[in-house]
C-alpha cells in the first residue's frame, strides 16, 4: 500500500497526513475514501461530507494525474475542516486558465480512467468555502481548502 | 423509482446487492467520464455508465450515488465489486447501449440530476 497516514494530535483538534504517489491509477481515491470515512465518524453533517469528499477525491486525483508525489493532510477543528494538498511535480503555468471548466492536459491514458475532463479544479472550488491556489512550475502545487462546519453552502 | 423496476425495465442482471433493490432511486446521471459526474452528480441517483474500473465504485461511493449499471454488456472488475459490496452500493448490467438504456428510463419518468431540486 502505497498510501498512509499518520495521527498528529493537535490540541485544537485532528489533524492526519496522508502521502499520495503519482501515477498510482491503482489506489486512488483511496485516501479521499478514508477521508470521508473519518469525517463522517466524527458526526459531521452528510452535506459538508459529502462536499468535503468531492473535494478532497479531486484534489487527490490531481496529485495522481500530475505530480510525482504528495502530501494531503487533513485538519478537523469544531469550525472547519481544511486540507493542504501539497505536490511535487510539474506544476500549472497559468492557473487562471487551469481554473476553466473544462481545461485539460489530461493525457490518453487519464482519460481512459475516467478523469482529466477539466473539471477538477472548478469543482473542488464550488464545493469549498474557501479555496487558495498556488504553483511553481517544476516544483509543484499547492492547494488550501477551507469547508466550514457551522454554515451550508447551497448546492 | 425503485431500482427494482429499473432492473427490469433495462433487463438488467443484478452483479450484487440484491438487498437494496427496493432502494428508490430519484435521478440518473450517465457518463464515462468520473469528472463530470463528480461535477454534476446528487446524492441518491443512479449512475449510468460504461467505465468499468473501480473509480466507477469510488466515485459513487464519494457522491452517494444509490446503484450504478453498467452499459453493453459490460461489468466492473472484482475489485469494483468488493468494494461495491463492501459500501452497499448495488451493481447491475445492461446489455443496452447507454443511448437507449437513458431513453428508456426517462420515457418511463426518471429525470436527469439537473432536472432535480437536491
Amino acid at each position: 500500500m502505497k498510501s498512509g497516514f499518520q495521527n498528529d494530535e493537535k490540541e485544537s483538534g485532528l489533524v492526519q497526513k496522508f502521502s499520495i504517489m503519482g501515477g498510482d491509477f491503482h489506489h486512488a481515491g483511496y485516501v479521499s475514501t478514508q477521508i470521508k470515512e473519518i469525517l463522517k465518524e466524527l458526526g459531521i453533517d452528510s452535506t459538508i461530507v459529502r462536499r468535503a469528499a468531492i473535494a478532497a477525491y479531486e484534489a487527490e486525483m490531481n496529485v495522481v494525474m500530475y505530480a510525482q508525489r504528495g502530501i494531503f493532510t487533513l485538519e478537523v477543528t469544531p469550525e472547519q475542516i481544511r486540507f493542504v494538498v501539497e505536490d511535487e511535480g510539474q506544476g500549472i503555468p497559468d492557473i487562471e486558465l487551469a481554473m476553466q471548466e473544462g481545461y485539460s492536459t489530461a493525457t490518453p491514458e487519464m482519460r481512459e480512467m475516467g478523469f482529466g475532463a477539466g473539471m477538477g479544479l472548478p469543482n473542488i472550488k464550488k464545493n469549498s468555502d474557501r479555496f487558495e491556489i498556488t504553483s511553481e512550475v517544476g516544483k509543484g502545487t499547492c492547494l488550501n481548502i477551507t469547508i466550514f462546519l457551522n454554515q451550508r453552502k447551497s448546492q | 423509482m425503485k431500482l427494482r423496476e429499473i432492473k427490469e425495465l433495462l433487463q438488467a442482471e443484478l452483479i450484487c446487492g440484491e438487498n437494496h433493490l427496493e432502494t428508490e432511486i430519484e435521478a440518473v446521471c450517465a457518463s464515462d467520464l468520473m469528472s463530470d459526474v463528480l461535477a454534476l452528480g446528487k446524492p441518491g441517483m443512479l449512475l449510468i455508465t460504461g467505465l468499468t474500473n473501480v473509480h466507477s465504485v469510488r466515485t459513487a461511493d464519494i457522491i452517494e450515488a444509490k446503484a450504478i449499471i453498467y452499459v453493453r454488456g459490460k461489468k466492473p472488475d472484482q475489485e469494483g465489486i468488493a468494494l461495491a459490496a463492501k459500501k452497499g452500493i448495488p451493481l447491475l448490467s445492461t446489455n443496452h447501449l447507454m443511448y437507449e438504456a437513458c431513453g428508456i428510463l426517462y420515457s418511463c419518468g426518471l429525470k436527469s440530476v439537473r432536472e432535480t431540486g437536491k
